[in-house]
């Protein structure tokens, strides 16, 4: 065997376990929801035999719409507010001394690393009508006794945030440890004034950060379905319910794989546009920083 | 921006809006009180309670010997991920690059979906087997993103040492490469058991009867049941956490 041989063996042997594992237990099984999106029901809830446009046509459902438009807007919007708290904080974290940086990224990791449904759970028990949260602002006379704070695309927005805020910190922080700061007090020394300074200096610096914060909010809330099952009502449904509701209420699986389908192809949309703008940029690395 | 307060006041806001919550329920878990509106007196009740819970029990074993499992293979899996990661740089590893890190950031709905399908198409009978699969797939790509990491600041010269020493690439990579990893490699695992023992979404898509997990027992309570009981629980899951984290920096900081 030569020695390009040997390493190419040594290459397949230790690429093998996790290519292997993950083409079988993540990229096949992603691609077999787009085959069952055309094959029909059996009444027991398992897939039926032959082939079927059937999804397809129950999926120009007139409900459905509304709850995609929903769930892309409150996607968005939670992605905003993210990136609108995160930025000011990795900013914070970045210039403080490094005694306090590590407590501060202690701090965040923490509620990064809490189970996802105590999390969830901790603010419907603040929201509850009788609730602490709501006697407070009802005391204030900031919200009438009537007012829910549950159940409502609010407290779906509220705790999307809250559950995602983490996400875009780590990275927007990771980038601006890495951020040169005399350039702001340069570009303020030339007599930029310091929000242009920020604006012009600091944010293009952290882009990278800024995009992979945005890219681990954005995606995960499209497919978000346990914050609306437990804070959200009827009235506040996101493609991830449907989807739910389909395999676990009506045991239509065909179904649920269609609506998976556009769901998926929903998410590689974002992904593929920040990889081609971040390769057109020749910037190579890796796109999740600062995890754990 | 030295002189403008906004960094600093966001930082406060966002702070208390993370533990502001969290404080509430833990505080909560010891109120008398049913619902946590007003404050009759600190009591252990809900704590009592809890543990006689069998349903709780039974599903704690269920997480337990998933995490554990998952833990173990994901930790294998995803160094020998990370190291040809780090070693190779041709087009297989570009691909398997994005092989690692797309599992983490798709939406565990879609995940969860996708190998529920997979497993009703091929027959494979539902439980905790499934969901030991399931956990082991999103695992390997948080270990190897980890043990990447920690391999970014790893010096290759040792290695080069031990094989000039006369060392075959198994005695290397045992003797040499593991022992410096291991910090790395532990931390990697801790997420993952972490993940694992806390995974809901993807659990709940690929159980079966019989194999309900500590998550899948706190949703149906969160859906029917008692909340004091909840938060007695989520309480105790914090402390876990708690404990894994500093557990965690303890264990990413050695080197330095």
């Amino acid at each position: 065997m030569s020695i390009e041989q040997k390493k190419r063996l040594q290459e397949t042997l230790v690429t093998l376990p996790s290519l292997g594992w993950l083409l079988v237990l993540f990229v096949a099984p992603t691609l077999i929801v787009f085959v069952i999106t055309f094959k029909p029901a059996d009444p027991f809830g398992g897939i039926g035999p032959g082939w079927t446009l059937e999804t397809l046509r129950s999926l120009a459902n007139p409900n459905y719409p509304a709850i995609i438009w929903r769930t892309v807007w409150l996607s968005m919007l939670t992605t905003v507010l993210c990136i609108l708290l995160a930025t000011p904080m990795g900013y914070f974290m970045a210039r403080v001394g490094s005694k306090w940086q590590k407590v501060m990224l202690l701090l965040v990791i923490v509620p990064f690393w809490t189970s996802f449904l105590v999390r969830i759970f901790a603010w419907k028990v603040l929201l509850h009508p009788e609730g602490p949260l709501k006697q407070f602002l009802v005391y204030l006379h900031l919200v009438k006794p009537e007012t829910s704070l549950l159940y409502n695309a609010n407290a779906v927005l509220l705790v999307l945030v809250y559950s995602y805020l983490p996400f875009a910190i780590l990275p927007i922080y990771a980038a601006a440890e890495k951020f040169d700061f005399n350039l702001i007090e340069a570009a303020r020394d030339l007599g930029a004034h310091s929000l242009r300074a920020f604006f012009s200096i600091f944010l293009p610096g952290i882009r990278r950060g800024l995009m992979t914060a945005v890219l681990v909010v954005f995606i995960p809330a499209l497919g978000s379905y346990v914050i609306p099952d437990i804070v959200g009502g009827p009235g506040s449904e996101m493609i991830g319910n449907k989807i739910a509701q389909r395999t676990f209420v009506d045991r239509n699986l065909p179904h649920a794989s269609g609506l998976s389908a556009f769901l998926t192809l929903a998410v590689l949309a974002p992904m593929v546009a920040v990889l081609t703008l971040q390769k057109r940029k020749g910037e190579k690395g890796p796109l999740i920083e600062g995890d754990a | 921006m030295k002189h403008s307060r906004l960094p600093l006041i966001t930082t406060i806001f966002v702070l208390v809006f993370f533990y502001l919550p969290i404080v509430v329920l833990v505080i909560n878990s010891f109120n008398a009180s049913r619902f946590g509106g007003t404050w009759e007196g600190f009591s252990f009740k809900w704590y009592i309670r809890l543990f006689h819970q069998r349903e709780i029990w039974h599903a704690l074993r269920n997480t337990l010997i998933i995490a554990v499992g998952a833990t173990s293979v994901s930790a294998v899996i995803g160094t020998t991920a990370a190291f040809a990661l780090h070693r190779y740089t041709s087009r297989l590893q570009r691909i398997h690059y994005t092989l690692i890190y797309t599992p983490l950031v798709v939406p565990e709905i879609l995940m969860g979906m996708s190998l529920l399908l997979a497993f009703v198409a091929i027959g494979v009978k539902l439980g905790l087997f499934t969901i030991f699969l399931a956990h082991v797939t999103f695992c390997i790509s948080y270990v190897a993103m980890v043990v990447l990491a920690r391999l970014q600041d790893f010096d290759f010269s040792v290695i080069e040492a031990a094989q000039d020493l006369g060392a075959n690439w198994w005695e290397t990579a045992v003797k040499v490469l593991l022992p410096l990893l291991a910090p790395g490699i532990a931390a990697g695992a801790l997420l993952a058991f972490t993940l694992s023992v806390d995974d809901f979404v993807i659990s709940f898509f690929v159980a079966g009867p019989g194999s309900t997990t500590l998550p899948i027992r706190i949703y149906s309570m969160i859906k029917h049941g008692s909340p004091p009981l909840i938060n007695a629980l989520s309480s105790i899951l914090l402390v876990v956490t708690f404990a894994a984290v500093w557990l965690s920096q303890r264990l990413t900081e050695e080197k330095k």
